[in-house]
């Protein structure tokens, strides 16, 4: 098999057995549909609705990235004000764990209140909040621990911080912000769907959980888990080969 | 005659948390010009503190550190550096490492001259061949030829050599010393080599400056004389002397040995 073909064909494989065994599963323990969906419950889910999943999956999709990508601009300026300076690491640190830690279910209302109607900049808002800790994290460990040798080597020439800064430390801290961005990514997914679940008259894949669990649809409601986790592959990927673009000096090859 | 670098009188001292640490404490070292000096000394004696003083990072509490007749208040773009340890980019190939200097530097070489210097420096240490290869597909000893490289594209006057070799097993440090050699006879420059090895400091350089323990000051000079590049001469009865006048001092610097009359 050739390395290109095997790289799809392994995952794919994967997800078939995954699929005939949940299938395999649920038939053998003779479970209703309520109790749990199998994959063929699903196909009919699928194609009733199909209209629905593709304007749902794109409301969660677009505020998902957009979350994100407040999430990147953020936690990134946080992370640099972090790793620069030993008075902002240490002045900040509490605060962000101590805001990290608060569950974000318990947001949610708070900010639905907050910005009442308002719920596409709500659910931006909570994809934004649930993600940037770990972006800003990696970013502030990475320049802080960069090390001086690699500073030096620029400053003895008369660089400036903003030089050593665009060629050396942000570089050097890419792989680590790729890393934060994979955990931020599925981070944001389930920011966008509490707020689409718990907010009424929501919009997105969380808002058509929501009414297959008014309608007691549950092939829907496990079609929606399923889409979502479709949806999280397809951004995980795309980092992933954003990574293997900027990043893809820091990938060894194995052997 | 002027010397290229000259450290008079510098005193300088850290402070910790427990107070003041002094780690140079009136350090006197001159460099003429092509000259090459390698500085020993007991371990956590200064020698570090006392490169990043000659390349501008830091500023002494007192004294100074003039190079070609002026007085260093900052980095400056005639300096070339290499540290133990060889702080290649690894998002980059060999090649643009060693270019690295030139987009820092004013320069008035084109972007073909620059390639060329660079190209020419990698195959003056036996790197051609690597250029386009990345840092981590590089053993030890080529990782630190490549940051030799880097260090004299930009053609400065002053090279400052921080233990490059000392992360090297013996046999990579001897071919590195060869190599150094020949690169200095192809590219002039004056230099300082912080050591800690006596026999390197004698095969490499012209004098030797012992410093004292911490904190330092300058305990005793050696002046080397040229005997040609081959590594046997390392084995001939003049060097074992000189090996163990060396090491008497560095004896005496850690305070295991009394000082002898008239050494300093």
């Amino acid at each position: 098999m050739s390395p290109r073909l095997r790289k799809i064909a392994v995952p794919l494989a994967a997800v078939v057995i995954f699929l005939i065994l949940w299938e395999l599963l649920v038939w053998a323990m003779g479970w209703p549909n309520y109790k749990m969906a199998s994959p063929s419950d699903l196909v009919p889910a699928f194609s009733r609705y199909w209209e629905l999943f593709l304007v749902m999956g794109w409301q969660t999709l677009w505020r998902t990235v957009v979350g994100l990508i407040l999430a990147i601009i953020v936690g990134v300026a946080i992370g640099m004000v972090m790793g620069f300076s030993r008075t902002m690491r240490e002045a900040l640190y509490p605060l962000l764990v101590g805001f990290n830690a608060i569950p974000k279910a318990t947001v949610v209302p708070i900010v639905a209140l907050m910005f009442v109607g308002a719920h596409d900049f709500n659910t931006v808002l909570i994809a934004f909040m649930i993600s940037f800790f770990p972006i800003a994290v990696s970013i502030s460990i990475g320049l802080s621990t960069l090390e001086p040798e690699y500073r030096d080597i620029l400053r003895a020439l008369g660089a400036s911080q903003s030089t050593i800064f665009w060629k050396i430390a942000l570089p050097k801290t890419l792989p680590e912000f790729f890393g934060a961005l994979k955990v931020a990514v599925t981070l944001a997914f389930i920011g966008t769907n509490l707020m689409e679940i718990v907010s009424p008259h929501g919009r997105g894949l969380g808002a058509l959980f929501d009414s297959g669990k008014t309608n007691s649809d549950y092939p829907l409601m496990f079609a929606v888990l399923i889409a979502l986790a479709a949806l999280g592959i397809l951004l995980y990927y795309i980092v992933v080969w954003l990574e293997s673009i900027f990043a893809g000096w820091a990938e060894r090859t194995p052997g | 005659m002027t010397n290229l670098i000259e450290i008079k009188g510098v005193r300088h001292a850290y402070q910790t948390p427990s107070g003041r640490l002094p780690v140079l404490d009136g350090l006197d070292v001159a460099v003429p010009e092509g000259g090459f000096v390698a500085v020993v000394g007991p371990s956590g004696c200064g020698k570090s503190t006392l490169t990043r003083l000659v390349a501008g990072l830091m500023k002494p509490d007192e004294g100074e550190v003039w190079l070609h007749g002026e007085k260093v208040k900052g980095p400056r773009s005639t300096v070339g550096m290499a540290f133990q340890n060889p702080v290649l980019l690894e998002w980059r190939s060999i090649l643009k490492n060693v270019m690295l200097p030139l987009e820092i530097v004013p320069t008035k070489m084109g972007r073909k001259e620059q390639k060329e210097r660079a190209r020419y420096l990698l195959g003056l240490v036996g790197l051609e061949g690597f250029e386009d290869k990345r840092p981590s597909e590089l053993s030890g000893g080529m990782r630190q030829r490549a940051s030799l490289c880097r260090a004299l594209v930009h053609k400065p006057e002053v090279l400052i050599l921080d233990e490059p070799f000392g992360a090297l097993d013996a046999f990579t440090r001897e071919d590195l010393w060869q190599t150094m050699q020949k690169v200095k006879e192809a590219e002039p420059f004056t230099g300082v080599l912080i050591t800690h090895d006596l026999r390197e400091s004698i095969y490499l350089a012209d004098q030797v400056v012992v410093l004292s323990g911490r904190p330092a000051r300058t305990q005793y000079v050696l002046d080397v004389p040229d005997r040609g590049h081959d590594i046997e001469q390392l084995y001939t009865p003049e060097s074992a002397e000189m090996l163990a006048i060396l090491r008497h001092q560095i004896e005496v610097a850690q305070g295991r040995a009394p000082a002898e009359e008239g050494a300093a």
